[in-house]
């Protein structure tokens, strides 16, 4: 009855049931940083880390892969959430950036993004290698999971791996960004991540846009439009490099 | 009007994708090649146009600043859609190359940060 109809209303308009219910959210978290915390822990980094236990809860609740978007009420949050948005929010965030800056660290963001990549490649191979795996095509796919969660299954697929293996590049790299949601406002002071030319280089090293986009909006959401521009480049040139050069470098060592 | 703002949003974005698209298909690769990036330089290369030849309105800057605004927002929506259940249960291997490839990252950072930075810090 009451109940009934509250939730027919509720999923009938999934998108604005998402803008309240993240709003709910966020008040939520802006209320623990300034009583629990004092401000020290900024509220954003606060709501994007109840975002991932939720999304946990979600994930056990329901079975699906799609986090609190899987529960039918909430679905949604995976609108809002979702690729479209969030890359609509982030081109937002450049109306106002420094062009300047831009031009002043262009080389060395084109830089970060390839010694990104290799550097996150040769890491996951390594750890592949110290797990017991020795062909060149199983190294590569998790080593370019290590990259993130879409040149890893890109690279599998283009190789031929195991679809267990590909499964594991994918878990790598979520692993990767939602360590970079979580971890980049804690680290971020002691490397220097405080400007527009530290927001481009990490943007490049890191590479996982949703592990970029959630870290910057922690720690300084000015530096969000410079970080956000270099990880969009680090899957296409991650896709470019794994399933060709870096494999080729693998195989020829193995 | 609010409207020419969001408008003006997308189609920067749409134009980007496009372009990302378009790049990776001729390089070969089965992903977008920095559409959105390519889609902030296009919006941050109007706006500042528009400081010399026209004037954005505030109401039209407001339709972008509102997007810019529900950035925060939509990224906590982001990690409640995660699938963060694959990211801890598939096994140490996954979660020790994901922690050590962030690690070692993380340490790349000030040490590529003093290239190119050196005529804005003393250090």
């Amino acid at each position: 009855m009451i109940l009934e109809s509250l939730s027919t209303v509720l999923e009938k308009n999934a998108l604005i049931t998402a803008f309240a219910f993240v709003g709910i959210l966020v008040w939520i978290s802006y209320e623990i940083s300034g009583h629990l915390t004092r401000g020290h822990i900024h509220g954003s980094a606060i709501a994007i880390t109840l975002g991932l236990v939720l999304a946990y809860l979600g994930g056990r609740a329901t079975g699906g892969d799609s986090g609190l978007a899987d529960i039918g009420l909430l679905s949604g949050v995976g609108i809002m959430g979702g690729a479209m948005f969030r890359d609509f929010a982030i081109v937002a965030t450049a109306f106002g950036a420094d062009i300047d800056a831009l031009k002043r660290a262009g080389v060395v963001g084109a830089f970060s993004v390839v010694i990104g990549v290799v550097l996150s490649f040769v890491v996951g191979a390594l750890v592949a290698l110290s797990f017991g795996y020795t062909d060149a095509v199983s190294v590569s796919t998790i080593g370019a999971g290590a990259a993130t969660y879409i040149v890893g299954p890109v690279t599998g697929t283009a190789l031929g791996a195991d679809s267990g293996v590909i499964a594991l590049s994918v878990a790598a790299g979520l692993t990767k960004s939602v360590l970079v949601m979580i971890g980049t406002p804690f680290i971020a002071p002691r490397i220097g991540l405080n400007n527009p030319h530290a927001a481009l280089i990490y943007g490049g090293l890191m590479g996982t846009t949703s592990g970029v986009a959630g870290g910057l909006a922690a720690t300084d959401p000015k530096l969000v439009p410079y970080g956000a521009m270099t990880a969009t480049f680090y899957t296409g040139v991650g896709c470019l490099l794994a399933p060709s050069v870096l494999y080729l470098v693998v195989r020829a060592i193995l | 009007m609010v409207i020419y703002g969001v408008a003006l949003l997308s189609f920067c974005m749409l134009v980007g994708v496009f372009a990302g698209d378009v790049l990776g298909h001729l390089i070969g690769v089965q992903a977008n090649v920095g559409g959105v990036g390519i889609a902030m330089l296009l919006l941050i290369i109007l706006s500042n146009l528009s400081h010399s030849k026209f004037t954005l309105g505030e109401p039209t800057e407001k339709g972008i600043g509102f997007w810019s605004a529900m950035y925060i927002p939509i990224v906590v929506a982001m990690a409640a859609k995660q699938n963060v259940i694959a990211a801890v249960s598939s096994g140490w291997l996954a979660i020790v190359a994901g922690v050590a490839a962030v690690a070692v990252s993380f340490a790349m950072i000030p040490v590529l940060s003093r290239f190119g930075a050196d005529d804005q810090h003393d250090s």
